[in-house]
């Protein structure tokens, strides 16, 4: 650690902010809302971290950034260093930069939490890596020796993505298989382009076939191969092939037009560009009265989505309160800078619909909350007598998705639980030998840092694996 | 990418396209799709495998030209190139052993009966079927057909075959001959007409739907269809289902959905082509 600085000096420093797009603009438009720190700003806070002899953040990390370490050779000007200091640590860190929920992990825990604001450390993340997107002839290229060792992975999301880079960096020899026409899963179908652009996915997956791994589009495992035929080429198998089915609320009127899961909607709009018909051939209904039901991220993104499609009125129907509300702080932030309507306490009972079937409304019941349940939340109860009707046009169920069986029902030996998730332990190794998995199918619904976490820990436990397999 | 290995037009606005997958031209089965994504901004859509070819690698489909997307797969010759081909997807075909089958093909849906005749044969199973099309010119895989059973060919117009509908000669049959299964593929209306007339019979009668879908992997959901109470996703659960319980009303319905976006992207290509001619011609 540099001693330019004193920790009084840099307690005295107070907390960057993030540059935005300006509210009432950016929720007519699908730029990105953050703009990233310039230099000046993003050395500034970087100069608040104290440097912590047994830096918690670190253990804040599902990944493991060594984050004191890139943020001290950032402050040494040696930005070339932490960017290859990042990148050693996690594979995706542009896209964790911008999508970690910073707030419950590393900035969670951060000393200076006790004491004002944390060190923004997703903030400086993200100026790290975008750097090293913008230099990445500056950055040294590692080309290990080859071990011979054949890896397939399942799917080319956050969770197979960061698996592909560990275990090529290894020297493995690694094909994704990816099921949509496109690289990337949940950041490109998902995740939209205000918040996460696409761009930043294309050149993390660039950077990974540099590396050496390949990737095949339009192969369905489960339909295209199975994982025992996997199994015959391939020396280790890496499952990460996402969350899968969308859940519905199961109330009536739930099929008439107008109804979408939040999966198809953002799928629309993302992977297949229906913003942009009729340039681009796949349609979306443009709401006028979006009602979004959910209240984590993917409800966040849809009802923001919604917005910026030209909705006059997007809405959240929550049936919880905002502190319940399970979505990254800033989404909710953000959203309500851009004039997001919160109907909280509120749940669907039923769609309505005219005589053409198309939506008109929602009727819904206000809710009260009771007791804590068993997840430590307060329960949801019904208020009798309290049914209103949402006036809406469209709806978009974001309550949750269960697990696909396609992959699964095709390899009866693996192990699953009773919601069909993949059982798999602490470093990912599933009942078949050599087979690991990660990410949503076997955690269900999660996030994307999580999903790179069970990557990264099923890339060391499958290299270790494969070491004790003759040639 | 997947090169058009042969094309050749079937009726007024219906095309086959062999297009090069090997893989999956090895191991699709009776009852399978693939979702064509011609290219980078072109829509995801799902199209049943007619027939196939291990030994050139060649998937046969049979396209209904409709709107923009289709019209443009049809509009590709020889040599040309789909982006992407992603499959075999959905499950097969249930099938019986032995016995008799009635299969039952509206227009291009003849040609998703077509592999659904052809394993019901290698299996055993006497099949007879009973394929219809509005005239003469939009019957189509009637040869193929005669390869595996007796066929019967209808038409609205009597120009060809029998005139009436494939109702009306599925009702003789099964009047007068034992049927252990019905399979029907064709429009809905088709489709819920031989469901009402089976029903009566008390003959087990399997449909494959089409719903609107766009990854085909069980995520989206849009392809979700009603069997009584339960919602089940064509492209996971189907596209087959038992079409006694399927509630086409409400398919029929959602296929409605994008309309009047169809007529709007037509109507944008029909423009951009009428820009590309001036353009062309002023050069």
């Amino acid at each position: 650690m540099s001693a330019r600085i004193s920790t009084k000096q840099r307690m005295q420093i107070t907390r960057q902010a993030m540059p935005e797009q300006d509210a009432a603009a950016r929720a007519a438009n699908f730029l990105e809302v953050n703009l990233g720190l310039p230099e000046r700003l993003a050395l500034l806070e970087a100069d608040r971290c104290l440097q912590c002899k047994d830096p918690r953040c670190m253990e804040g990390c599902p990944v493991g950034v060594n984050i004191p370490k890139f943020l001290d050779l950032l402050t040494a000007g040696k930005i070339a260093e932490a960017a290859q200091s990042l990148l050693c640590d996690n594979a995706l860190p542009a896209v964790t930069g911008r999508v970690c929920p910073q707030e419950t992990q590393c900035e969670a825990v951060c000393v200076r939490a006790a004491r004002g604001l944390p060190v923004g450390v997703g903030y400086l993340e993200r100026y790290v890596a975008d750097w090293a997107r913008e230099h990445r002839d500056q950055l040294p290229q590692i080309k290990p020796q080859p071990t011979g060792k054949k890896v397939a992975i399942v799917g080319s999301g956050p969770a197979g993505l960061t698996a592909a880079g560990e275990l090529a960096k290894l020297g493995h020899d690694v094909t994704i298989y990816e099921a949509l026409h496109k690289a990337g899963g949940v950041l490109v179908y998902g995740i939209p382009e205000f918040r996460l652009p696409k761009k930043i996915v294309a050149q993390e997956v660039e950077r990974l076939q540099e590396a050496g791994v390949k990737i095949e589009c339009n192969v369905v495992i489960g339909r295209t191969y199975t994982i025992p035929e996997l199994q015959k080429n391939f020396d280790a198998i890496f499952i990460a092939n996402g969350a899968g089915l969308p859940v519905f609320m199961n109330v009536p009127g739930e099929n008439f037009k107008g109804v979408y899961s939040a999966n198809e909607y953002l799928t629309r709009i993302n992977l297949m560009a229906a913003y942009d018909f009729p340039r681009s051939d796949t349609p979306v209904l443009q709401g006028q009265r979006v009602a979004v039901v959910g209240g984590g991220n993917v409800a966040m993104d849809a009802v923001r989505t919604a917005k910026r499609l030209g909705a006059k009125e997007a809405m959240i129907v929550y049936r919880r309160t905002h502190d319940e509300l399970p979505a990254r702080a800033e989404e909710v932030h953000h959203a309500e800078q851009e004039g997001i309507r919160f109907e909280f306490l509120t749940a669907p009972i039923e769609v309505i619909g005219n005589d053409k079937r198309w939506v008109t409304g929602m009727k819904c019941q206000k809710m009260k909350l009771g007791e804590a349940d068993s997840s430590g939340r307060r329960r949801p109860e019904v208020i009798p007598g309290s049914e209103f009707v949402l006036d809406c046009d469209t709806v978009v169920v974001a309550i949750g998705t269960k697990s696909n069986p396609l992959l699964t029902a095709t390899c009866p030996e693996l192990k699953l639980n009773k919601w069909g998730n993949i059982v798999a332990d602490e470093n990912g190794a599933t009942s078949l030998p050599g087979v690991f998995a990660g990410g949503d199918i076997v955690r269900g619904a999660a996030t994307v840092i999580l999903a790179m976490g069970d990557g990264k820990k099923a890339a060391q436990a499958m290299d270790k694996y494969l070491a004790t397999r003759a040639k | 990418m997947h090169r058009i290995l042969a094309k050749q037009t079937l009726s007024p606005n219906v095309t086959r396209l062999d297009v090069h997958a090997p893989r999956i031209a090895q191991i699709r089965q009776a009852g399978q799709f693939v979702i064509v994504h011609l290219a980078e901004n072109s829509e995801r859509i799902p199209l049943t495998i007619a027939d196939s070819n291990p030994e050139t690698g060649a998937v046969t489909l049979v396209i209904q030209a409709v709107g923009k997307s289709t019209n443009e797969l049809v509009a590709l010759n020889v040599g040309d190139s789909i982006r992407d081909v992603a499959g075999p997807l959905g499950h097969p075909t249930e099938m019986i052993s032995s016995g008799h089958a009635l299969c039952i093909g509206g227009g291009v849906g003849t040609a998703v009966v077509h592999p659904i005749a052809q394993s019901l044969q290698k299996n055993g199973v006497r099949v007879t079927s009973v394929i219809g099309g509005r005239s003469k010119e939009w019957v189509i895989f009637e040869n193929e057909l005669k390869r595996y059973g007796n066929v019967v060919v209808c038409t609205d117009d009597g120009s060809y075959g029998r005139k009436g509908f494939v109702t009306d000669a599925a009702k003789e049959i099964l009047t007068n001959e034992k049927v252990d299964i019905v399979y029907a593929v064709g429009p809905v209306p088709m489709m819920r007409a031989v469901a009402n007339l089976t029903r009566g019979f008390g003959v087990h009668t399997i449909v494959s739907l089409n719903p609107v879908m766009i990854d085909g992997t069980g995520m989206c959901g849009g392809c979700r269809v009603s069997l009584g109470n339960e919602t089940k996703f064509a492209c996971v659960d189907g596209p087959e289902f038992d079409g006694h319980k399927v509630n086409f009303d409400e398919l029929q319905d959602r296929l409605g959905t994008y309309r009047e976006f169809e007529q709007k992207s037509l109507a944008c290509a029909a423009e951009n082509c009428r820009l590309e001619k001036q353009l062309s011609q002023k050069s």
